[in-house]
């Protein structure tokens, strides 16, 4: 299947918890915060979230700013 | 007494809030952020970038030392900044937002209209809203009306180093407001700047180019520092007025003969 995350396509196989995608992702999962198609999955559900084909996944983190 | 500035019922004994975007290193805004004596910092949000491993701003931050201030900078309608202000609560844990809702590319002023009613959301939303917008009074004040904890005019464009451009618009802004702190946000480029900022009788300023750009960062935010307090004891210790003549201030009588 294919999701979109940060943006980009990414092909994934089989059935994928959005845990699972972290860690395949190599993310920490410290002060991060994530979207999927446009409403946040909180901290406690990323390990019983499943991934359909066709998410769009957001990532983020803090940079610095103003 | 101790003379504390106070956001949403948190007091803050330094009246300096600091960025945290375009320093060289990290470990030079760290450096930096200590000099400034500040005790809130701003961040931004943004993408993991997933193709490299990027070296965590907030290992940078220590969160017992600094009030992190997310911003929803970048944003150019309510519903973006209102996106990114829930992603920054998810991701901290914190309410606090610094909205930022940017009307044009090449001023970055911001789109108070879009301010206004992003505010009225968030801060229904629970959100201690933090608000960038323009030196406008009834701006300001519906926004005030709206809740927000503080409002956030900017002295000039964000970035510019230029100084105070607008000090009718801050005086009349500081007269007439009493309600929520006001903080100079964006323009200051020297001390000085911050200075006069803090002798408008300004609760507090927020600068990050100032300091991140300049040629030694850690002595600009010092410098800063300094020019925050001076300014706040020269606002509270009430300035003599203007005269056009002099006035001596050796006594007249018992001049030699």
């Amino acid at each position: 299947m294919q999701v979109i995350i940060n943006g980009e396509v990414h092909d994934l196989e089989g059935q994928i918890l959005l845990s699972e995608l972290l860690e395949r992702l190599d993310l920490k999962p410290g002060r991060i915060a994530i979207e999927r198609n446009l409403e946040i999955v909180p901290k406690a559900n990323w390990a019983s979230t499943t991934i359909s084909d066709g998410d769009r996944i957001e990532i983020v983190h803090f940079v610095g700013g103003g | 007494m101790q003379d504390t500035f106070v956001v949403a019922g948190t007091s803050f004994s330094s009246r300096l809030i600091i960025g945290s975007g375009k320093y060289p290193t990290h470990a030079g805004m760290k450096a930096a952020h200590e000099a400034s004596g500040a005790q809130m910092v701003t961040v931004a949000v943004r993408r993991v970038n997933l193709n490299r491993s990027e070296e965590s701003l907030l290992d940078y931050i220590d969160p017992a030392r600094y009030r992190l201030l997310p911003n929803t900078a970048g944003c150019y309608d309510a519903a973006e900044a209102i996106r990114t202000a829930h992603l920054a609560r998810e991701a901290l844990g914190t309410p606090w937002i610094k909205l930022e809702v940017i009307g044009d590319e090449k001023t970055l002023f911001p789109d108070n209209g879009a301010t206004l009613e992003a505010a009225r959301i968030l801060v229904k939303e629970g959100f201690i809203v933090m608000p960038y917008v323009g030196d406008d009074l009834i701006v300001a004040r519906r926004l005030i009306d709206a809740g927000v904890a503080a409002v956030m005019p900017l002295a000039a464009p964000i970035g510019s180093g230029l100084g105070i451009q607008n000090f009718t618009s801050l005086r009349i802004l500081r007269e007439q407001i009493r309600e929520v702190p006001l903080i100079v946000d964006a323009g200051v480029g020297t001390a000085s700047d911050a200075v006069q900022a803090m002798e408008l009788g300004f609760d507090a300023v927020l600068m990050n180019t100032a300091i991140a750009l300049a040629q030694d960062p850690v002595r600009m935010a010092e410098a800063m520092r300094l020019g925050i307090e001076a300014g706040r004891k020269a606002f509270l210790a009430g300035r003599i007025a203007r005269k056009l003549y002099a006035s001596a201030s050796s006594p007249v009588e018992g001049l030699i003969g």
